[in-house]
């Protein structure tokens, strides 16, 4: 019954996705083997220095560009979804509008942002190559994330809910914060989650808008390098390939650390669904 | 009580469209600045141009070699990627036994989540050697940061978008058709490439063009592997600049006319991916509208 066809197909098949899983291996392995022995102590040393470039600045930078743009993009990302799914109605002009305009900003390329961020914040407001200019550009960036993951929590909390809100007296503000906010919010954190992997991932958007200083920024007007811009800039200079290995291994583990926490989100929103 | 309903149905629709908002704004300020410099340029000039020397008296300011780099790495990459891609959704989707989905699909992810100034830096230290190695054996030269060492990476970047969005495309097909071709007596792989995956074609590519969207759009991993030479692509063994990398390597130091002109590359990069996205919309619709 099998024609050679059928097993030249199951071959392809195969050994496709076996190039995909090798390909992934691959980078893997060979940045942990080539990493791993360079994660010295003193990469992790409060200050950076030409001879020691400390990646302790860049690390402490990362979570105040992810915590500054969460504080921006969240609740705006939120609003935005809550308009869109609970007060619209339907076949509304301007839901449309908001929709292909989200769509589009999703697509933009990261550099493209970063003109844009230059452009507007660094440049037309005067905030210079700072941690506020950068922040700011990565929440124009992840919004459209935000907004996307919300929505799809906000409608997968059932009708039921709502009209059992209002049937008790509710207003519409209570029966959207008190009921139906409280049981998207599984949903709600793995898109947070994964617009935390954007912004931890980032360098194009970042360049011209929050500068490549390695230091810890002490105003938001101060420039600062994230974990990926400090890679980028080791990775240039042909003499720091170690640490550029070891600054690898460190995105990678938080990669890993964010996938996995995704992944337990999902389970528990199955989990709970079934 | 209703006043404060009301209020807040206002403040929630002002959240909302701040998408539009940012859009027009990114508009605005690109074409502000970039415009003008289209303008002195001349369209045709900048659009056609096939030198970019910017340190000349007078500068040329062509993209030419730029667009058709950004053309060449961004087909390769889908040459490459949507291969592997498309068999690996297959793959995943009707072939692979459980065990292995609970690891092989975590892994997909992982490599979607991977920065790409880590794949850059990867290209950096194992594509391009290798790459070097062929080109000295075909023609006893190269560094190996070219265009084929882009396309390689790109390649693999795109993986994820290409497997991700094939597969649930795949899974979206009834499983009615699938049953149908076997009850005609078509084996397993049969039925799933000769009747499942024409099913899932506008799906797929769907997959194909939002990864060609990532390629295009790609930045630092390119600029770590491409060579960057501003020049006409002279063969993929050779380096090329796309429209991406030279924004990010030249707006350090870039002034006046020379900046402006950069500003314009990014218009000229926004309206592919716009066109791209275009594409990207109507074959969804139509694929929602067939479904």
């Amino acid at each position: 019954m099998r024609k050679p066809i059928d097993i030249f197909l199951f071959c392809l098949t195969w050994g496709f996705a076996a190039l995909t899983l090798i390909s992934l291996l691959f980078i893997i392995i060979h940045v942990l083997i080539n990493g791993i022995p360079h994660l010295t102590p003193t990469l992790f040393e409060r200050r950076f220095t030409t001879d020691n470039v400390s990646m302790f600045p860049a690390i402490i930078s990362t979570i105040f560009f992810v915590l500054l743009t969460l504080l921006m993009a969240v609740p705006l990302g939120i609003f935005a979804s809550i308009y869109l799914v609970e007060y619209v109605k339907k076949g509304s002009k301007i839901v449309t509008l908001i929709r292909s305009a989200t769509e589009m900003l999703a697509g933009i390329p990261s550099v493209v942002y970063g003109l844009f961020g230059m452009l507007m914040f660094v440049e037309f407001f005067g905030f210079g190559w700072s941690l506020i200019s950068g922040s700011l550009t990565l929440t124009v960036m992840i919004l459209p994330v935000v907004i996307r993951t919300t929505e799809e929590a906000l409608k997968s909390v059932q009708g039921g809910y709502r009209e059992g809100g209002f049937a008790l007296g509710a207003g519409k503000l209570r029966v959207v914060f008190r009921i139906v906010l409280p049981s998207a919010i599984p949903g709600i954190l793995a898109g947070v989650i994964l617009a935390i992997g954007r912004i931890v991932g980032e360098t194009a958007a970042l360049i011209f808008t929050a500068g490549t200083i390695p230091q810890v920024p002490q105003e938001l007007t101060q420039s600062a390098r994230t974990l990926a811009v400090h890679m980028w800039a080791l990775s240039a200079e042909a003499h720091h390939t170690n640490e550029a290995y070891a600054t690898a291994v460190i995105l990678l583990l938080i990669v890993l650390g964010i996938n996995t926490a995704s992944a337990v989100i999902a389970r528990l929103i199955t989990a709970k669904t079934k | 009580m209703k006043a404060k309903e009301k209020y807040a149905e206002i403040f929630f629709l002002g959240c909302a469209t701040v998408s539009i908002l940012a859009l027009l704004l990114i508009f605005l300020f690109l074409f502000a600045n970039g415009l003008p410099a289209i303008g002195e340029i001349g369209l045709w000039n900048f659009l056609t141009g096939t030198s970019w020397r910017t340190a000349d008296t007078p500068p040329s300011f062509g993209i030419l070699p730029m667009i058709v780099g950004s053309l060449y790495m961004t087909a390769g990459a889908v040459l490459i990627g949507v291969p592997v891609g498309i068999f690996t959704a297959i793959f995943l989707a009707f072939m692979c036994p459980r065990w292995m989905y609970a690891f092989l699909k975590p892994a997909v992810n992982l490599l979607a989540g991977i920065p790409s100034v880590v794949y850059g830096f990867f290209g950096m230290v194992v594509i391009v050697p290798f790459v070097r190695t062929i080109s000295l054996h075909l023609t006893g030269g190269g560094s190996g940061a070219s265009i084929l060492s882009a396309m390689i990476l790109l390649g693999i970047m795109i993986l994820p978008v290409v497997i991700n969005i094939s597969e649930s495309a795949l899974r979206a097909v009834p499983e009615s058709y699938y049953q149908g071709a076997l009850a005609l007596g078509a084996s397993h792989t049969r039925s799933v490439f000769f009747v499942v995956l024409p099913a899932a074609k506008s799906g797929v590519f769907a997959s194909v063009i939002l990864g060609l969207g990532r390629a295009v759009g790609e930045t630092m991993a390119v600029v770590m592997v491409a060579g960057n030479q501003p020049r006409m692509p002279e063969g993929i063994l050779r380096g090329a600049r796309t429209l991406t990398a030279n924004i990010v390597i030249e707006m350090g130091y870039a002034t006046d006319l020379h900046r402006h002109a950069l500003i314009a590359t990014g218009i000229v990069l926004l309206i592919f991916i716009l066109l791209i996205n275009i594409i990207f919309t109507f074959i969804t619709r139509r694929s929602r509208e067939n479904a």
